[in-house]
């Protein structure tokens, strides 16, 4: 079922679609749950841009103001989420794009997620996480579960 | 402001700061002004009419060929070269997008990654969206944007399934042609009859041991078809190892030197003018069509009622044709 | 007329469909293979022992590596670990060792598995956190500090930059009066895999082949003791292949190896002796059994008959086995304790050599010491109060497992053709051959699961609402401080003259054809930095860039 025009659901723009961007960031290669991810998103009608393996924050910012997404989805395995992910945001901030919204995926502890989501992060799926909630949440505009 | 707009949107998109920001050469200006293409906004066909007058200096090269032949490779190896010389570049990168559910994996992006923190280099990935013939309908647009924002060289690269070396041919100055060595490959191109649109041919992946025997094939095929003023060169290359790049930069810009020299720049340019007129009618005349033919209109109302299956479209169509909606009424 | 009697087989297929009921279960192994309700001996005709099986410790090995197998001596435990400093971890080395372990396995993290010193803008927040931070021979001096290397084996799970810091580990045990004749160990340096599943590679593969090359020479000839290559399916595995793929995709690339090294002019009997391997070990447990016993047949006979191996040693794939990180849940960790048990039981029944078990917590960060503590005493339950090592190979003759067992090698050798006709494996790699049929065979393990087609307890079925989050271990900045502080006195200290002309021969040795170890061992007793040589290597090599496949 192809996810209908954001501006049902609020969207930031006037996207026809909605752009995401997809990434692992960190230095290790378990790719295989950001290349699902991908596929599913891609699957509910979504124009994912996937930016591949081992960016950095600064990659990822640049990239996603360039492709005009409506949010970035990271991935990460390596345990360096808490510089990280604060970073892309720093960096959004910055750029005076914090309309686009960042989402996590990977090895992400919950008492980590908890605060990540403090400081702004809209929801962290963890392993174990089915497609179809991440579809959902893409449905719902980005916004965490009611 | 135009339908879909929620409070907190903290860029301000009103039409002159998005044109004036773009020509400063702001990244989210022209990535914003890009979007509103894509989306078909009118928005965005009123931001590009207004910089025309900045457009017309891009070179306008188009990379094709079939999915697996390494052209993003190879674009990225030829976006090195051309930072090399100091130019900076804009790439437009068009996948295609899911029939079924209109998603997409823009995958292109991803071996160009090191040029994504240098200034001097816009890369944007597009959807072809259903655009028939391959080619995303808002690629015209971001290119004439592209161009605006001032980047010296606009390379389009895009998959060559169906008709979309075609299309490219009319957007572009010089298209290059990116083939595989697997013999397949070069003999399907010549029976296309693409050798009619490629400006410059790539035998990519050149360490496989088909390279030379496909750069011969297309040798023997150009040497038959009827001389042209341009006789496009055969390189090989190895994008992935990066030898042979430095060729063919040089042999895009040779053909660019010259379209200038024999004024086919400016038969190009005519030519794609032409091209953009027709296509921008055609296109608000299907939407205009579309919209006739599922709204509330006596057309739309007799074919959603239709039971036998007896109305004769060819009537219906002039009838369509006749009815003309007035500009502006509830869009 | 006389009726014929039913056969009891007819008879029971009768009583089977009674009612037709339509079968329960997926009908079809983890990988897709095909299960019938009922195995008999019809299954297995023609089949013949002494050519499938043959007896332990011989050709073609099916049931075992060595004549006694666990009668002997049971498996290694040798669970994985190592996380900070090189101080802390040398800490936790002297606690097993005096805990009777002999055998130490280092894990490195990210900047190291990359090649990227402490102090590398890219290495920050990951200093430490999934491993050890070695940045040059004073934190390797400082991990083994006090351990007599002649006395204990160390397993090194590094890749891209193995040949550096099995060059540190030469260069520790010279310094301490240990000839590199008396090291004993195994060094991961499976560089294939990384470009097929683990995706922790840097240079291109030709010039990593003619590393990993050199340092299955080097070893051939200096280090009879040392396995420098542990052939892996673990990764592959993890990265969403079936166990079939798992098994073709591994003996491919050993293949690979053993092609490349005999090209490099070494006899095949003076090098393969010392190739190991290293699998998975997951949920579906007879499919796993098989696993294991066709990768012991295919190999033998790979080695005599395509390889043309006379030494009967070098026929033996030995094997390290890891339980699967990939069947672990967040949800209801304690579940993973069991799915755990399991699959170190099919590994064991598999003939495996040492194991791995993993900690439940695992899939949400590095283990605290208690999880840690079960997942030992699972091995030690299953060693000493199961049984299942008295007699070796137990489960042959099932007709069930010998079917699936030659199906496994049937399907393998399907692969071999398929990677023959395209090249062979690098070839493959380079065409994305592997990639795509790991990210399908992901893909349609994910779609089974959201189908609910696969059921996995508490994710899909029996969930529990989600209760507070178990404890986790976490690292602290103090290290990657510490650590980088560490790694500018080094490069302040060191004579910087003799490091840099070290460097510059190192990069005329690589663009030139010897051998590299050499070269490298030099490099690191100078007290050149990971980084540094990385640096002079990439600029020789290039690095890689994959193909994107989806």
């Amino acid at each position: 079922m192809a996810v209908e025009k954001k501006v049902a659901a609020g969207g930031r723009g006037a996207h026809q679609k909605w752009r995401v961007l997809t990434c692992k960031v960190g230095l290790d290669g378990h790719d295989r749950g950001v290349k699902v991810v991908s596929r599913a998103l891609r699957d509910a009608g979504v124009e994912v841009i996937y930016a591949g393996l081992r960016q950095t924050p600064e990659m990822v910012v640049e990239a996603a103001i360039q492709e005009d997404v409506d949010a970035i989805g990271v991935s990460l395995h390596s345990g360096a989420h808490m510089t990280l992910i604060p970073r892309i945001l720093e960096l959004l901030k910055e750029r005076d794009a914090s309309e686009i919204i960042v989402f996590g995926g990977g090895i992400i502890p919950e008492d980590d997620a908890l605060e990540l989501k403090r400081l702004g992060v809209a929801e962290i799926f963890g392993p174990g996480t089915s497609l179809q909630a991440i579809v959902e949440f893409v449905n719902r505009g980005f916004q965490q579960a009611a | 402001m135009g339908p879909g707009y929620t409070a907190g949107v903290s860029y301000d998109e009103s039409e002159m700061n998005l044109a004036g920001d773009l020509l400063a050469g702001d990244v989210r200006a022209l990535a914003r002004a890009i979007s509103l293409a894509e989306d078909r906004d009118p928005q965005a066909t009123a931001l590009v009419a207004e910089l025309q007058a900045h457009t017309g200096r891009a070179h306008l090269v188009g990379v094709t060929g079939s999915p697996g032949g390494g052209k993003s490779t190879l674009v990225d190896a030829l976006v090195r070269v051309i930072r090399e010389r100091g130019r900076t570049v804009g790439v437009i990168a068009v996948d295609p997008s899911s029939p079924f559910t209109g998603g997409a994996v823009l995958g292109d992006r991803v071996r160009m990654s090191r040029h994504t923190l240098d200034k001097g280099v816009f890369i944007r990935s597009m959807g072809a969206r259903g655009h028939l013939g391959g080619l995303a309908a808002a690629t015209r647009e971001a290119i004439h944007l592209l161009d605006a924002s001032g980047r010296d060289v606009i390379v389009v690269e895009t998959v060559g399934v169906g008709q979309s070396e075609l299309e490219i041919s009319s957007l572009c100055d010089t298209v290059v042609l990116v083939l595989m060595p697997e013999s397949g490959d070069a003999v399907q191109s010549i029976k296309a009859g693409i050798l009619e649109i490629a400006d410059v041919y790539v035998v990519n992946k050149a360490d496989l041991s088909g390279a030379e025997k496909a750069r011969r094939l297309i040798q023997d095929a150009v040497a038959m078809a009827p001389k042209k003023p341009w006789q496009p060169p055969i390189l090989l290359a190895s994008a992935v190892k990066e030898e042979g790049i430095g060729p063919v930069w040089e042999a895009i810009e040779s053909h660019r030197a010259f379209l200038r020299q024999s004024g086919g720049l400016e038969e190009r340019r005519r030519e794609r003018l032409k091209q953009e007129v027709i296509a921008l009618v055609a296109e608000s005349a299907r939407e205009d069509a579309r919209r006739a033919v599922e709204g509330d209109t006596p057309v739309g109302r007799l074919l959603r009622d239709n039971r036998n299956g007896r109305l004769n479209p060819y009537s219906l169509a002039a009838d369509v044709r006749a009815m003309r909606p007035a500009r502006g009424a509830e869009n | 007329m006389a009726v014929r009697k039913k056969s009891s087989r007819e008879e029971w297929e009768e009583q089977s469909q009674a009612g037709k009921q339509p079968a329960r279960g997926r009908g079809r192994t983890i990988s897709g293979m095909p299960i019938e309700p009922l195995y008999t001996p019809d299954d297995l005709r023609g089949w013949s022992y002494e050519e499938k099986l043959g007896y332990p410790g011989h050709f073609p090995y099916t049931r075992g590596v060595y004549h006694s197998m666990y009668r002997g001596r049971p498996w290694t435990i040798r669970q994985f670990a190592g996380y900070g400093t090189a101080e802390e971890t040398n800490r936790r080395y002297k606690f097993l060792l005096s805990q009777g372990q002999a055998g130490l396995s280092v894990a490195f993290d990210m900047p190291t598995l990359m090649g990227y010193d402490s102090d590398d803008p890219l290495s920050r927040g990951e200093v430490g956190h999934c491993g050890v931070a070695i940045d040059s021979l004073e934190d390797m001096e400082t991990l083994f500090g006090g351990i007599r290397l002649d006395t204990i084996t160390t397993s090194m799970t590094i890749n891209s930059p193995a040949a550096i810091l099995y060059a540190m580990y030469i260069a520790v045990g010279e310094k301490s009066g240990v000839k590199p004749a008396q090291l004993g160990g195994t060094l991961q340096n499976d560089i294939l895999k990384e470009y097929i599943a683990q995706k922790e590679y840097i240079f291109p593969p030709e010039p990593s082949m003619r590393l990993v090359v050199d340092t299955i020479v080097f070893a051939a000839r200096e280090m009879p003791r040392w396995n420098p290559v542990s052939i892996s399916g673990y990764h592959i595995r993890e990265a969403g292949s079936t166990a079939i793929q798992e098994l073709a995709f591994t003996l491919a690339d050993g293949m690979a190896y053993v092609e490349a090294t005999i090209k490099a002019g070494m006899p095949v009997d003076d090098f393969a002796p010392r190739l190991s391997f290293f699998f998975d070990s997951h949920i579906d447990f007879f499919e796993e059994i098989a696993k294991f016993r066709a990768a012991r047949r295919l190999w033998a006979h790979i080695m005599r008959d395509r390889y043309q191996a006379k030494d009967p040693r070098s026929w033996i794939l030995r094997f390290h086995t890891q339980t699967a990180g990939v069947s672990l849940t967040r949800q209801q960790v304690e579940n993973n304790i069991s799915r755990t048990a399991y699959e170190a039981l099919a590994a064991v029944l598999g003939g495996t050599q040492s194991l791995h078990t993993n900690s439940m917590d695992e899939v949400l960060a590095l283990p605290t010491e208690r999880a840690a503590q079960i997942a030992l005493r699972t091995q030690q339950v299953l060693a000493h109060e199961t049984g299942v090592t008295e007699t070796i190979d137990p489960l042959a003759g099932s007709y069930y497992l010998e079917h699936l067992t030659d199906e496994m090698e049937r399907g393998a050798r399907r692969y071999f053709e398929r990677v023959d006709e395209q090249g062979g494996v690098l070839a493959c790699i380079e065409n994305g051959f592997f990639q795509r049929e790991i990210a399908d065979a992901a893909f349609e393990f994910e779609r089974q699961l959201e189908a609910n087609e696969r059921i996995v307890v508490g994710v899909n079925a029996y969930q529990e609402k989600e209760g507070s989050p178990v404890p986790t271990l976490k690292i602290g900045r103090e290290t990657e401080q510490g650590q980088v502080r560490r790694v500018k006195a080094v490069r302040e200290r060191r004579d910087n003259t003799s490091v840099q002309n070290r460097l510059v021969e190192l990069k005329v040795a690589a663009r030139g054809s010897q051998n590299l170890m050499p070269a490298l061992i030099d490099c690191v007793r100078a007290y050149a930095t990971e980084g540094e040589i990385m640096a002079a290597l990439k600029e020789v090599f290039g690095v890689y860039r994959e193909p994107i496949l989806f």
